[in-house]
């Protein structure tokens, strides 16, 4: 079994986001860039199937501009095997990034596909259902639960009203919940190894799809901040509030 | 070209949030249909038709639609959406799993949970877990759309009676077979649409205090919620996750006790009307977003606050 993983660089989640001043998107210079969370447990899934021997292979796939090679690093360093990185700069689009992976998955006819279920930066949440729609391959989406059996995939998905188990044939996309996993950390040797795997570059226009974007960004703001409110000096001063003044309790 | 909205259900009765879903896609456009997708649906599909916003209502039944399966339910969806500008849903799970299956297939860019029409084109959608607000335009000639639930108020419920339509189904998606869904049961109103939400975070110590929370939500009716790192901790299940990665909630009061308010829990709560915060790190971030501030022990602090609303008798069931 040979196992694609999608990771796409995005602002760290501990940086507190800050907008343009002209309006035309957030601040995005010397602010420190990490792998998307949810991606993160995609490539140690992929990992442990591999070290569990029911994977082969793990190749991790990254779309963006030259700087996203770390991210592809990263996941070599915690144990994915080559990476590929799809050069491209400015925005790119759920609907193109999962065009070019669909022909990253052609070419490297993997049994599986994991990614992150939502990136952290444009919270779109469409990648993997728009990759398995293209290729016409069930999804597993949210998934917080892995078991393979044969050529079979049981999936726990994390859904509004509790859990769902499915049950998939490969090939598949599985998009990765927060909770499938604890990712580990890269220990120095892992990132001085990772340093001789090979990454292999293409640049997004040699692979024949149209990039540029169907949605335009009129302006980005900042959220309507809250009045500041008040401190309470104690409970039954708290409680009086609520009652009289809120009219909440 | 009129709005396609999907409907969200259990095949008896409609999912609360689909009324929301239509007030947001009345606002595209008033010529609004609504399909519903489902076995032995009936029921629900007749509780569509009396919604008085919808033109008209598109029932399609099969046995392999039961379970909601986005690879079935893609195709019909495609197919009927040559005849429509939009395609609408809420942003839930049911939503964020199905409409980019439609999108891709459509080869339209999707614009996921907007919290506003600004008009048939032009959305206003939260990024960075709500850290900016982005005012998007599409520029596909048919959009796809997911709203934010909360963003949006229910439309009226009754006093229409829109014609239903059947449609034919599609095939059946081979490789992917529903197993089973464990969802979970509670005589408390529901997290996402609670009127008071009640939430412990780390500050709570164990799981075992978390039973100062439950008194509090019993007290006032509502529901339990968490920060991550309370979930992370074990402290609860993680159903009860409030945040960026949990549940957005949106109640009339949010009650965050032992809670620093992380920017990712904030992305889950800060839209609340009434925001109250007990902490006693008075630096908490979370003092920064709440109404009314209370610096102090929760292990002294909560007893009380249950003892005081003890005293009350008019409290709101």
């Amino acid at each position: 079994m040979k196992i694609l993983v999608a990771v796409k660089r995005v602002i760290d989640y501990n940086v507190q986001v800050r907008v343009k001043e002209d309006n035309t998107g957030v601040v995005t210079e010397n602010v420190k860039m990490s792998t998307n969370p949810p991606d993160d447990n995609a490539i140690e899934e992929a990992v442990k199937i591999k070290e569990s021997g029911k994977a082969t292979e793990v190749v991790a796939v990254s779309v963006g501009e030259e700087k996203a090679q770390e991210t592809v690093r990263k996941a070599l360093a915690v144990g994915a095997d080559r990476g590929i990185l799809i050069k491209a700069d400015g925005v790119i689009e759920p609907l193109a990034v999962s065009k070019l992976l669909q022909k990253i998955v052609e070419k490297e006819k993997p049994d599986l596909v994991f990614m992150g279920k939502q990136a952290i930066d444009d919270d779109c949440n469409q990648t993997g259902q728009m990759l398995s729609a293209l290729l016409n391959w069930p999804q597993a989406t949210f998934a917080s639960k892995i078991e393979i059996r044969d050529k079979k995939l049981e999936v726990t998905r994390e859904i509004d009203e509790g859990l769902e188990t499915i049950e998939i044939n490969v090939p598949a996309i599985v998009t990765c919940d927060l909770r499938l996993n604890e990712p580990r950390y890269a220990s120095l040797p892992n990132i001085m190894k990772a340093k001789k795997k090979p990454i292999e570059q293409i640049n997004a226009s040699d692979l024949g799809i149209d990039t540029s974007p169907r949605i335009e960004q009129i302006k980005v703001e900042e959220p309507p901040k809250r009045k500041a409110g008040i401190k309470v000096k104690s409970v039954a001063e708290l409680v009086q509030k609520l009652k009289n003044e809120a009219k909440v309790i | 070209m009129s709005v396609l909205l999907i409907a969200e259900h259990n095949n008896k009765e409609l999912k609360p949030f689909t009324l929301n879903a239509v007030t947001a896609a009345s606002q595209m456009n008033t010529d609004l249909h609504a399909i519903i997708i489902g076995h032995n649906c009936a029921d629900a599909a007749k509780k569509l038709s009396e919604l008085p916003l919808v033109k008209k209502v598109i029932q399609v039944e099969a046995a392999h639609y039961e379970n909601f399966v986005a690879e079935n339910f893609a195709p019909v969806i495609v197919k009927l959406a040559e005849n429509y500008s939009h395609v609408v849903c809420s942003a839930n799970t049911f939503g964020k799993n199905l409409m980019p299956r439609i999108a891709a297939s459509l080869d339209t860019s999707q614009v996921s949970d907007i919290i506003k029409v600004i008009s048939a084109d032009t959305f206003l959608r939260p990024i960075y877990a709500g850290n900016a607000f982005a005012t998007v335009k599409s520029k596909d000639p048919k959009k796809c759309i997911t709203i934010r639930p909360t963003s949006f108020d229910p439309c009226e419920s009754s006093g229409g009676s829109a014609p239903i339509e059947k449609a034919e189904p599609s095939e059946e998606f081979n490789n992917t077979k529903f197993v089973k869904r464990e969802e979970i049961k509670s005589d408390r109103p529901e997290l996402g649409t609670a009127r008071v939400v009640v939430s412990g975070g780390r500050g709570m110590q164990s799981g075992d205090n978390f039973k100062l929370i439950t008194s509090v939500a019993d007290k006032l009716n509502a529901a339990i919620g968490a920060s991550r790192a309370a979930v992370d901790a074990g402290y609860i299940s993680n159903d009860h996750q409030v945040g960026q990665t949990g549940k957005v909630v949106v109640p009339d009061l949010y009650i965050a006790i032992g809670i620093s308010g992380a920017i990712q829990h904030l992305a889950g709560m800060k839209e609340s009307k009434v925001i109250v915060a007990i902490n006693k790190d008075g630096e908490a971030p979370i003092f920064s977003v709440a109404d009314y501030g209370l610096e102090a022990d929760l292990f002294e602090a909560v007893p009380q606050f249950i003892e005081e609303l003890n005293k009350l008798n008019t409290i709101q069931k």
